[in-house]
């Protein structure tokens, strides 16, 4: 049984909030590179940052499968199900979102489902904790929503994630799309970005 | 809305939760409007939904869905007592409310006192309610005989 003792409160409206939250949340996945501030997240639970915890609990319905980065504990498990009802799988290729605890534990994205040519819709969309995400770093970002190119610094993420992105990019209409989260700020990284260092 | 059944192995509270369910409104608010303001921390506002009821034909036969219900859930957390579940039937969120208050004051220090208060009225309403149910339908009940053949007669 769910231990409810533990569970910290989610959204005070859930609604109205939940709807914010969804609408940074498309903010940031049309204007790629474009920080958004979560001023007024919920608490979330240890080892979650307040954008990702914001983002998903926006996002999430007992529809959507879960996977869960290993450090991420039954807390944290245990918060979203409450809250979202979303089902939690065992593996990054079940699941339709993924939230991951920090840059080094971020699987290879081809592990995750890209969906196919007829639903790429269904492709999975990965969170990403980051320690640091800023405007002003050595990621030059073009694709659909930049205008020119956008610089970004997303701390962790190195060569190894430069090339999985690449490959990410050359399977579209597949892939899988991002959100950078770093304390109360998010990022998008949709598919069609392209990421030069 | 899914709404899962959560299974309570505490037998007492799944009884206790089961009499504030099926309580009528007014014997909740009386109830609450006897308590002390409290602190509450919602954990989850009162929502409305569907929950699907199942049955076996006889209590042991094949499972079926006898139909879906209107079932509204909450939980709370009191500060100093315990967090409090409520799943009533209908729509009214206040009975959710009350119920799920009552729920965790049951967990706490105070629950012989809303044993006393609550519980206790709450049964009484319910038993004499079904007694009366029992009573108006044996009234009308009729009894059939066969008369049968003695054996090897």
């Amino acid at each position: 049984m769910l231990d409810l003792t533990a569970i910290a409160p989610g959204f005070g409206d859930t609604t109205l909030e939940s709807q914010a939250v969804f609408r940074r949340g498309l903010a940031a996945l049309a204007q790629p590179g474009l920080l958004v501030e979560c001023d007024d997240a919920p608490e979330p639970p240890p080892g979650v940052h307040p954008a990702a915890n914001a983002l998903l609990l926006a996002l999430l319905d007992h529809d959507c499968r879960l996977w869960l980065s290993p450090s991420l504990n039954g807390a944290v498990a245990g918060y979203l199900r409450f809250h979202t009802g979303c089902v939690l799988v065992g593996a990054p290729q079940y699941a339709d979102f993924a939230l991951v605890a920090r840059a080094a534990e971020l699987p290879p994205l081809e592990s995750f489902d890209g969906g196919s040519d007829e639903f790429p819709e269904r492709g999975a969309t990965v969170v990403v904790q980051l320690e640091a995400l800023g405007g002003a770093g050595p990621w030059r970002l073009r694709g659909p929503g930049v205008r020119g190119e956008a610089r970004l610094l997303a701390g962790g993420l190195g060569a190894e994630f430069l090339a999985q992105w690449s490959d990410n990019g050359a399977q579209f209409p597949r892939g899988v799309d991002l959100f950078l989260a770093s304390g109360k700020r998010l990022c998008g990284l949709p598919r069609t970005t392209r990421i030069e260092a | 809305m899914q709404l899962a059944a959560p299974m309570f192995q505490d037998r007492e509270r799944r009884q206790w939760m089961g009499l504030l369910s099926r309580a009528p409104l007014e014997l909740l608010e009386a109830w609450a409007a006897r308590q002390p303001p409290r602190a509450v921390i919602w954990l989850r506002k009162p929502e409305t939904g569907l929950a699907m009821v199942r049955a076996r034909a006889g209590g042991t036969g094949a499972q079926f869905n006898l139909g879906e219900m209107t079932v509204t859930r909450c939980a709370l957390r009191i500060e100093g007592s315990g967090t409090g579940l409520a799943y009533v039937q209908g729509r009214s969120a206040r009975k959710a409310e009350i119920a799920a208050l009552a729920d965790a004051l049951l967990q706490g220090d105070a629950r012989d006192a809303t044993r006393r208060e609550l519980l206790e009225p709450v049964r009484a309403r319910l038993e004499a309610r079904a007694a009366r149910l029992h009573r108006d339908a044996q009234a009308t009940k009729v009894e059939f005989f066969t008369l049968a053949r003695e054996a090897g007669a």
